[in-house]
């Protein structure tokens, strides 16, 4: 009886340390994962370490520009520290831009999975819905949502969550409607597996590089829409900051105190680039999977 | 007394993996005649796909790829070396004066434009002929590679063409400026037996009107055994063995050949069970991983340790039109006798 | 009479090729058209084909994966069109499929054991882990894998490895019927070998009912005992192996034989070729689907179909014409053979 020797590997690591390897030499990709990486932990830790609390009414020190004194960032209208103000503000928004991502991202591949299954009319249908609430103009929805409820962060979250699923929910209905015909589901069938099984257990798993790469990317739009809505002014409250509320808050004094909009500005540029470059880095590296020999 | 057209010796191919150059093609020399056909027959992972790109020089650029020895094209009492040609220099020669066929023509052919239109671009790509001298040129083509109603063809996309008449098309393609040699790599592997007969007799019916000289590459010794004037056998990268298709397949030598062909099902022992094909121990070595001594050696059941396991070999001639690499190929001839 | 233990009887699976969206259905593609045939306890059947012919559909339909459009599909005597989800459940665990593809018949997100553990989970969900991994450990050895296999991803193995899981797959369930859909046609020649070795020696030793699938004719004559030849949707002609390759009586039977490349150069052997390439099924020709590329056709075969008819020696032709002299692969049965059967 010839045996076939088990001793040989074709890959020499497990699947993902080849996807690391790739991401992590995926250059953009790095910085931004770094950068978030600071940023977060500026967020969660600064204000514990900077001199000034960020409700701190300071009317002396009002209008001060950046790097006057103890003040790093300088100071915003009330005299309160800006650095402290931005800081705080981000725990909310990144918390809002990563919680609407969750949320959407659950919404979504269960509508994808479910119509990318099926197929047939509970398909198309879930997809034609999918389509519907794409036609509308995210904003305006947005906007529309946020004049009837209440703006807190929950309802924030929910309505960006509502209006960011369709994306996700497209790309995974695709990719298990390609999977779905492979022999490894026909032989799941075979061996008696239930439809939940196969969707969840079988088809799941492999779409999860795809997901991930539009989550991603979908943390980058929340952040950004809950910029948007906040400084038109339907968004997070103040006294409660948030990157986008400030904002609104700087306008009137573009001219005078410009750093009032440009620090918040940069750090809302700085979020949405460094995740469309890690989700960038992760559709290479997930993808060239397919290139194993 | 055939003309030559080509001359490769000691080619080498490495590619670059995860930053190290790993040799996938060692030394490999060998000859074309016009109106020959050299079969290069191994299975995934022997070189013989690399081995024709590196002719045609389409490799991925360097520093992804690179490439040593000679490839000698014989034309007009010229010899060019292809390897050292300038990509725009062998851009003239790609198509026109070698040309080259792939295995699955739907991959091979734009699936968004018409047939006709892949024809005439390649003739108008290197001749400057007319739009309708092109066009009439494309039909006679058709017609020569035996597909019906050419002129209603030409307008086809190709999807709408079966299988066989893809490779057709592909085969006109390639025939259009009448080159000196044809690369064809596993044209009809993915073919139905039937229409792989009609596509051999095909190449076979060209070849000896025109004295094209074809090297094929293929994994299969039946089409080996059709088709082939002369044939070389590659693992692992190098030329194992060599010589005339009927002394190789009949009276083959080397270990590995002798494995293979031991191991293909035939025709003549249908119906007899009970009777196990040969097999070959274990499996081809990775390019980055290859044993010391003779590759083959693993897996060879008359491996001798301290000869097998260190020495190279190199290929010897064990009659003028037959050489193989084997170190002990004189004892096991006699052995068999 | 026999004692099939999967036959078909007058078996048709026909898909409607829509036009439009709304519009009633259009043309109809006849994968498989009336096709009755049947395999024995232990016995191996061949079908052979070329693309278009409908074989890879007629084993799905076999394996209750495709809804018959007519006829009836019976294992052990048991029509299962006629049985729903429920009551095919127990009859799934007797017949088990090998795939084509070894790179997408495993998951490439599961470890070799919980792709392997997956048909035991759900047909005997009584069995524990420990008793799952060893079972599992079981069927790896019978295929000639270790068992350290158990732990790593298909990624990791050849694609002769990734084949011998996936008839493990197909065994650990210990069905009674294989239908193997073109096992080798995607592995490396002497990769080939070892696999087909395996197919015999477990087919031996379970004494498994075998529907072999394949277009290559030496590899089915290497694995069957009887050969079924599929054209066009029809079966045109069924006999024991070693008697269809010396002496074929279809036209069909025949060009295929001669167009098969055998590695040996020169031998002599007549070479017909045929002209043309297989009509579409979604218009097959009217009477015999051959005759458009048939060197024997007659007036009469456009306008009969001619169904498969019973001669000597359990060979089966569907041909109107019972007067030819066919040439086959093999020089003709010696004195001895013909005595023996």
């Amino acid at each position: 009886m010839t045996i076939a020797s088990d001793g040989q590997s074709v890959g020499t690591a497990w699947w993902r340390g080849r996807a690391l390897r790739r991401f992590a030499r995926h250059r953009l990709a790095v910085t931004g994962t770094l950068l978030i990486v600071l940023l977060t932990l500026a967020c969660v830790f600064g204000p514990l370490l900077l001199p000034y609390d960020e409700l701190h009414i300071d009317l002396r020190a009002r209008f001060s520009p950046p790097l006057t004194g103890d003040h790093y960032l300088g100071t915003d209208p009330l005299g309160r520290d800006l650095a402290a103000r931005l800081l705080m503000a981000g725990r909310v928004s990144l918390l809002v831009g990563f919680a609407a991502m969750l949320l959407s991202t659950l919404i979504g591949v269960v509508i994808g999975i479910i119509a990318g299954y099926r197929g047939g009319w509970l398909g198309n249908a879930l997809m034609r819905f999918t389509d519907a609430f794409l036609c509308f103009p995210q904003i305006f929805l947005l906007l529309a949502l946020a004049a009837f409820i209440k703006p807190d962060p929950l309802m924030i979250t929910i309505i960006i969550a509502a209006t960011s699923w369709m994306e996700i929910a497209r790309i995974v209905s695709a990719e298990i409607r390609s999977l779905r015909e492979r022999d490894f589901v026909l032989a799941a069938r075979m061996a008696g597996a239930s439809h939940r099984w196969i969707m969840f257990r079988e088809l799941l798993p492999n779409a999860i590089g795809a997901i991930i790469v539009a989550a991603t990317l979908t943390v980058a739009r929340a952040i950004l829409i809950e910029a948007y809505i906040s400084f038109l002014g339907y968004g997070i409250q103040p006294p409660l900051p948030s990157w986008g509320n400030m904002l609104n808050n700087a306008q009137q004094y573009l001219a005078s105190a410009p750093w009032l909009a440009i620090i918040p500005g940069i750090a809302i540029t700085l979020a949405v680039t460094s995740f469309n470059f890690i989700g960038d880095g992760l559709r290479d590296a997930l993808d060239a999977r397919s290139d194993l020999k | 007394m055939s003309a030559r057209r080509l001359t490769v010796r000691d080619l080498s191919v490495a590619f670059r993996t995860e930053g190290q150059l790993v040799p996938v093609v060692h030394e490999v020399s060998f000859t074309l005649d016009a109106g020959e056909t050299l079969a290069v027959v191994g299975e995934s992972g022997s070189g013989k796909s690399v081995t024709s790109l590196a002719v045609m020089r389409l490799l991925p650029p360097p520093p992804r790829s690179a490439l040593s020895g000679e490839i000698l094209y014989h034309h007009d009492g010229q010899d060019l070396d292809l390897s050292r040609l300038s990509e725009t220099r062998m851009r003239r020669i790609r198509g026109d004066r070698i040309a080259m066929i792939f295995q699955e023509p739907l991959t091979s052919l734009n699936p968004v434009l018409r047939v006709g239109q892949q024809i005439t671009e390649s003739i108008r790509c290197h001749r400057p002929v007319s739009a309708e001298e092109a066009r009439r040129r494309a039909i006679e083509l058709l017609d020569r590679v035996g597909i019906t109603e050419p002129e209603a063809r030409l307008d086809a996309y190709p999807h709408e063409l079966s299988g066989g008449m893809r490779q057709r098309v592909m085969i006109a393609i390639a025939l259009a400026l009448e080159p000196d040699i044809l690369i064809a790599d596993e044209p009809t592997t993915a073919l139905d037996v039937t229409v792989q007969a009609q596509i051999l007799d095909l190449l076979r019916d060209i070849q000896e009107q025109s004295g094209m000289a074809i090297l094929f590459i293929t994994h299969n010794f039946g089409v080996v055994a059709e088709i082939a004037d002369r044939t070389m056998v590659m693992y692992a990268g190098r030329v194992v063995e060599a010589g005339g298709a009927e002394a190789v397949l009949t009276r083959p030598m080397m270990p590995y050949t002798v494995g293979l062909m031991g191991s293909v099902p035939r025709i003549e022992w249908a119906g007899r069970h009970g009777e196990a094909l040969g097999t070959i121990e274990g499996f081809v070595p990775d390019p980055a991983q290859m044993p010391a001594g003779c590759a083959f050696h693993p897996r060879c059941r008359h491996v001798r340790a301290g000869l097998c396991d260190q020495t190279v070999p190199v290929l010897e001639e064990a009659s003028p039109a037959h050489s193989l690499r084997c170190l002990r190929w004189r004892e096991l001839l006699e052995a068999r006798r | 009479m026999s004692t099939a233990l999967v036959e078909t009887r007058g078996l048709k699976v026909h898909f409607p090729i829509r036009k439009s969206l709304f519009g009633a259905p259009g043309a109809m593609l006849r994968a498989v058209d009336d096709v009755s045939l049947s395999i024995a306890a232990g016995e191996v059947l061949g079908l052979v084909g070329e693309s278009g012919s409908g074989k890879s559909t007629l084993g799905r339909a076999v394996m209750a994966l495709e809804r018959p459009t007519a006829g009836q599909v019976l294992f052990d005597s048991v029509d299962l069109a006629s049985l729903d989800a429920t009551a095919l459940k127990p009859y799934r665990k007797r017949m088990q499929m090998v795939f084509q593809d070894p790179f997408s018949s495993l998951n490439p997100r599961m470890t070799v054991e919980e792709s392997l553990a997956l048909p035991l989970r759900f047909m005997a969900p009584d069995l524990g882990r420990a008793a799952r991994r060893q079972r599992v450990e079981a069927a790896l050895q019978r295929v000639g894998l270790g068992s350290s296999a158990v732990t790593r991803y298909p990624h990791e193995f050849s694609g002769g490895q990734r084949q011998r899981i996936g008839i493990a797959r197909a065994l650990i369930v210990e069905p009674d019927f294989i239908m193997a859909d073109e096992p080798v046609s995607a592995l490396d020649v002497s990769v080939q070998a070892q696999v087909l070795n395996l197919f015999a020696r477990i087919q031996r030793e379970m004494r498994l009912a075998l529907l072999f699938v394949t277009h290559d004719l030496a590899v089915v004559g290497h694995v069957a005992d009887r050969v079924a030849v599929m054209y066009l949707g029809r079966i045109v002609e069924i006999a024991e192996t070693r008697q269809l390759f010396q002496q074929p009586r279809h036209p069909y039977t025949e060009a295929l034989l001669s167009a098969a490349p055998d590695p040996v150069p020169g031998q002599g052997r007549a070479r017909i070729r045929l002209e043309g390439e297989m009509p579409s099924p979604l218009s097959p020709p009217s009477g015999c689907p051959f005759r458009t590329r048939c060197r024997y056709a007659q007036t009469a075969c456009a306008e009969i179909r001619p169904e498969l008819q019973r001669l000597d020696g359990g060979h089966e032709v569907a041909c109107l014409r019972n007067d030819l002299e066919l040439t086959g692969a093999l020089p003709a049965a010696t004195l001895e053979e013909r005595s023996r059967s």
